[in-house]
């Protein structure tokens, strides 16, 4: 028996307030973290991953209690990040209870925070997170930092490899080419990654209906699918989704 | 004498999730006190031992602050222990993780590491389906139920001892239990409802033993 495909739904976060429209939970007050993460862990999430966009460090401080509200009332896996760039932060974000920690432009600017994060809280509490996109001129993934606005000199299969080399115990890779466009994850994307390296992958970016998912685990060969519109607006109810990929038999935590 | 408000103690060495369950048995209705002071634990009404992290960093910091014996003793005297995902593999006799490595002795068995020529990814990472073998008040919840699982070691140990399992390229030991020694090697914290019910159980336990003293 294969571990249950992940589906993970994204959340962005501002100053510990839920942002994004999140209009099919039918929520008094949406922007409440705790009461979107409890709605969504009863629709049958496997994890949640929340996004730090506040710019200050006081946006930092309310989302760090954020997590302590929110881990004290859900009991799924959180991954936390957005921002991060040293190991005092990397701690307080698992103090507050957080399983996971994802890194990003930081691991660029400073792969061995990677290594110290893996030291000092184990490989499975950091994910190394990549915003790609294909390059046609180059013809290759070239890896973008702070939010997708800068390019790097780096490819994406090459720099997931050395993530994990400096001790990321997963990968959450973003295409920027499927990003927001609802029309499928970058399945090619996902295809290298998994032959390239063997932690898990989240995949990110692109779901636009039930059968990117499905397209995603079995051709991608992804471990997880994370999504945001598409549940934020009802488009898709992850129960239905599961019951729905169980019958095309992928293996589902139901 | 009984108790009507029976006290789960959660032994403090370091270990990485201690928080999330300090907040898993206030949830289920207990109270969790973090400490590792002797005299506390022989007292706890429950013990648990938490565990994120290596074998024998865990076993270091259980020894330089002599804990060992105030939980064997507590064992003996039949209060329920709940070890979880390392905090299992601590109750078995010996870890092969970085050299051999001393546990607690509590269930005879000893912690390897995940065979990597299976075509399963190590560490273990995410959510598995429970084969439930022996049916109890414990397991009744999660039998055929998914639950999270985080880690690259696994239990041997004789089949009485195996509560429940899953399948990983071999056959893990999910749940372990021997009289008033339970191990759970996922972790119940984070697999949702399910995993509220075995804490909810372990916390039924904790609660008819202070009564029933």
């Amino acid at each position: 028996m294969a571990l249950a495909k992940r589906i993970v739904p994204a959340l962005d976060v501002k100053n510990g307030r839920v942002v994004k429209g999140i209009n099919f939970l039918n929520l008094q007050d949406v922007g409440d973290p705790v009461d979107t993460a409890i709605a969504y862990q009863n629709s049958g999430a496997d994890e949640l991953v929340f996004l730090d966009i506040s710019a200050t460090l006081e946006g930092r401080t309310t989302m760090i209690e954020m997590i302590e509200r929110v881990s004290s009332a859900v009991f799924i896996p959180l991954t936390a990040g957005g921002g991060v760039t040293d190991l005092a932060s990397i701690r307080a974000i698992i103090q507050a209870g957080a399983d996971k920690v994802f890194l990003n432009s930081a691991a660029v600017t400073n792969p061995d925070i990677i290594r110290q994060g893996a030291e000092a809280f184990g490989s499975q509490a950091i994910v190394g997170a990549i915003d790609s996109k294909w390059n046609d001129n180059l013809k290759k993934h070239q890896v973008y930092v702070s939010g997708g606005t800068k390019a790097t000199n780096l490819e994406t299969i090459s720099w997931a490899k050395k993530m994990v080399q400096y001790g990321a115990g997963e990968l959450l890779v973003t295409s920027m080419n499927t990003d927001g466009t609802q029309n499928g994850y970058d399945i090619a994307l996902y295809q290298a990654l998994t032959q390239a390296v063997n932690v898990p992958i989240i995949a990110s970016g692109g779901a636009g209906k039930k059968s990117d998912f499905k397209t995603v685990f079995k051709s991608g060969h992804a471990d997880a699918a994370l999504a945001a519109s598409v549940f934020h607006y009802g488009k898709i109810a992850i129960s239905d989704l599961k019951e729905s990929l169980y019958r095309e038999g992928l293996v589902m935590r139901l | 004498m009984s108790k009507e408000n029976p006290v789960i103690v959660v032994i403090d060495y370091g270990a990485g999730n201690i928080f999330n369950v300090m907040k898993a048995i206030k949830y289920v209705g207990l109270a969790a006190k973090l400490t590792k002071d002797p005299s506390e634990i022989l007292a706890a009404d429950g013990l648990v031992i938490p565990g994120v992290g290596a074998y024998k960093t865990a076993m270091d910091k259980i020894n330089e602050n002599q804990l060992l014996v105030p939980i064997k003793k507590a064992a003996n005297n039949g209060t329920p222990i709940l070890g979880v995902c390392l905090g299992m593999q601590l109750l078995f006799d010996s870890s092969t993780e970085f050299g051999e490595t001393i546990g607690f002795g509590l269930i005879p068995g000893e912690v390897v590491r995940l065979p990597q020529n299976t075509g399963f990814k190590v560490p273990q990472m995410g959510w598995n389906q429970n084969s439930v073998t022996i049916e109890n008040a414990l397991t009744q919840g999660i039998k055929n139920e998914f639950t999270y699982f985080v880690h690259s070691y696994y239990v041997k140990t004789d089949p009485k001892y195996i509560a429940a399992s899953v399948d990983y390229g071999v056959q893990v030991p999910s749940v372990v239990i021997k009289d008033n020694i339970i191990g759970a090697q996922f972790h119940p914290e984070k697999s949702g409802e399910v995993g509220l019910r075995v804490w909810q159980a372990f916390a039924n336990m904790v609660s008819d033993k202070a009564v029933n003293v």
